[in-house]
C-alpha cells in the first residue's frame, strides 16, 4: 500500500494533510488537574505527622489551604468541599518542599521559611486574628483579649475567639495557643482535648496553666527586673522561684512598680 | 473540544468559574504544539502547564473589556510556542524519532478491524513523518504545525508568529513541499 505514491498529485497532497493532521497529540489526563492546583481552583491533601496525631494537610498553588486532625480523610474532602467549593483530592505524591516547610514549622527549636498560606475566603480581620496567633511562640499562650487588644481593638474579644474558630487552617496556624484569660483552654473546633494534647506536645503545661488561672494568678514577675510577664513567656520561665511574684492583674503589677514585658507584652493596666 | 464563542465573555464576568473550561477547551492546543517543539512528553507537559498559568495570571490582571475581546486560541498558541522555545533553547531534543505523549498508537481513526500489522505499518509513517516534520527549518515547521497538524487557520497563525499572513502562506506552502518531496523522494527508493 503505497500511501504517499509520488505521481498521485492532489491525492498524496490528501494523505499528507490528513498524516499531518493524524500527528496532534492528545494531553495527558494529569494536565487539566495540575493546571487547577497551581491556579488555586483545586486542591490536592497529603497526610503528614502532626504534634499530636495524623494531620491532613490540603494545599494549592497559592499555599496550605485547609488543615485537619486525624486521618478521615473523606470527612476531610466533603468539608473541603463545603467550605471552599473546590475539588480535593488525594496528591499524585508528597509534595516534598511542602511537606518539609510543614515538618520544620512543627519540629521544636527549628526556624525555616514558613509554608505559604491561601487564605482566600478570610476576611481582612480575621487574617489579622490569624497573623497575631502565629506571633504566639511554640509551648506559649495567650488570652483571647491579648490578641484583641494587639489588634487595637480591646473590646473585640468575642470576635477574636469566632475568628480563631474559623481558622481554616488549623495547628499550623497556631489558634490553640490562644486560651482564656482564666488560663482555661475553652473552645476548640477540634474539641477541648486535642488542644489540651497540642499544647503538652508543643511543651506547655497546660493542667499547670489552669491551676495558675484557677488561683487568680494573671502574670509572673521578677523582682531583679520589676518587668511583668504572661507567665508562659520565657522570660517568665527563666526566673528563678526566689524572683518570682504573681500578679493577679495589670494594676496589682503596676502598683508594685514594675512594668509590662516588651517581649510578651501583657497589657499595661487592667488586665 | 472546540472553544465557545462566548468563553472570553464568561471568562470576562468570571474568571474563576469558567477557567477549566478554558484548559479543557485548549490543552489539546497548547499541548500538541509544545510536544512538537520540546519532543519530550514530560517537558511538554510542563510547558502546557505553565502557558495556562501564565494565562490565568494574565487573564486575572486585564480589564474585563479586554479579556472579553480576547482571540484565546492564537493567544494561548503564542504563550505555549515562546514557552517551548525557551525550554528547547536550554535543553535541546535528542535528534530521534518523535512519538504520541503517551507512546499510543495513533489516536486517528483506524478502522475496525485493522489488523495488528496496519497498525504497526500506520504507527510508523506516523512516526517517520514527525521526524520529517522535526526536520524542517523552524519558521516553516512551526507555520506547518499550527496550520496543519494544530488546524489553525491562516489569519490565526500569522497572529500567533506574528508575521504577515502572506509570509505565513509561503511558509506553509514551503514546508509541505519539502514534506512532500522527501516522501516521494523516500517512495522512489523503496521501489526501486
Amino acid at each position: 500500500m503505497n500511501r504517499h505514491h509520488a505521481d498521485n498529485g492532489a491525492g498524496g497532497w490528501r494523505e499528507l494533510a490528513d498524516g499531518l493532521h493524524g500527528l496532534r497529540a492528545e494531553p495527558p489526563a494529569t494536565l487539566a488537574p495540575a493546571v487547577l492546583e497551581r491556579v488555586g481552583l483545586a486542591d490536592a491533601f497529603v497526610t503528614v505527622d502532626g504534634p499530636a496525631g495524623p494531620l491532613l494537610v490540603a494545599y494549592n498553588g497559592r499555599g496550605i489551604s485547609a488543615t485537619a486532625p486525624g486521618a478521615d480523610a473523606g470527612g476531610f474532602a466533603e468539608r473541603f468541599q463545603a467550605r471552599f467549593r473546590r475539588p480535593l483530592r488525594p496528591a499524585d505524591r508528597p509534595p516534598a518542599r511542602l511537606v518539609a516547610q510543614v515538618e520544620r514549622l512543627l519540629a521544636p527549636g527549628r526556624r525555616g521559611t514558613p509554608p505559604g498560606y491561601d487564605l482566600r475566603g478570610t476576611t481582612e480581620f480575621e487574617r489579622a486574628v490569624l497573623a497575631k496567633a502565629q506571633e504566639i511562640p511554640r509551648g506559649q499562650v495567650r488570652p483571647y483579649a491579648w490578641v484583641a487588644g494587639e489588634l487595637g481593638q480591646p473590646a473585640a474579644v468575642r470576635a477574636v475567639g469566632a475568628a480563631l474558630g474559623r481558622n481554616p487552617i488549623p495547628v499550623l496556624i497556631p489558634c490553640h495557643r490562644v486560651v482564656g484569660s482564666d488560663g482555661r483552654l475553652t473552645g476548640y473546633a477540634w474539641g477541648v482535648p486535642y488542644k489540651r494534647a497540642l499544647l503538652a506536645a508543643e511543651g506547655a503545661d497546660p493542667d499547670e496553666l489552669e491551676r495558675l488561672g484557677r488561683r487568680g494568678t494573671r502574670f509572673f514577675g521578677s523582682d531583679t527586673t520589676h518587668i511583668y510577664c504572661y507567665p508562659t513567656c520565657a522570660h517568665a520561665r527563666r526566673t528563678t522561684d526566689r524572683h518570682l511574684l504573681r500578679f493577679t492583674g495589670a494594676a496589682e503589677a503596676a502598683a508594685a512598680g514594675y512594668r509590662p514585658c516588651r517581649v510578651c507584652r501583657p497589657p499595661a493596666l487592667a488586665g | 473540544m472546540e472553544p465557545q464563542p462566548e468563553l472570553p465573555a464568561r471568562l470576562a464576568r468570571d474568571l474563576d468559574g469558567s477557567f477549566e473550561e478554558l484548559v479543557l477547551a485548549h490543552q489539546r492546543l497548547v499541548y500538541g504544539l509544545a510536544l512538537r517543539v520540546v519532543a519530550d512528553p514530560a517537558d511538554a507537559e510542563e510547558v502546557a502547564q505553565d502557558t495556562f498559568v501564565r494565562a490565568y495570571h494574565a487573564l486575572a490582571g486585564y480589564e474585563a473589556e479586554r479579556v472579553a475581546a480576547m482571540r484565546l486560541r492564537p493567544w494561548l498558541a503564542q504563550i505555549a510556542l515562546n514557552l517551548a522555545r525557551n525550554r528547547r533553547r536550554r535543553r535541546p531534543p535528542p535528534a530521534r524519532p518523535l512519538e504520541d505523549g503517551d507512546g499510543q498508537p495513533m489516536s486517528v481513526a483506524a478502522p475496525a478491524a485493522a489488523q495488528p500489522d496496519q497498525l504497526a505499518e500506520r504507527r510508523q509513517e506516523r512516526e517517520q513523518l514527525a521526524e520529517l516534520l522535526a526536520g524542517l527549518p523552524r519558521g516553516w515547521r512551526e507555520a506547518v504545525v499550527l496550520r496543519h497538524v494544530e488546524g489553525l487557520a491562516y489569519a490565526e497563525v500569522a497572529e500567533v508568529l506574528g508575521r504577515p499572513v502572506g509570509t505565513v502562506k509561503t511558509h506553509v506552502h514551503r514546508g509541505v513541499r519539502q514534506l512532500r518531496a522527501t516522501l516521494e523522494a523516500r517512495e522512489e527508493r523503496t521501489r526501486g
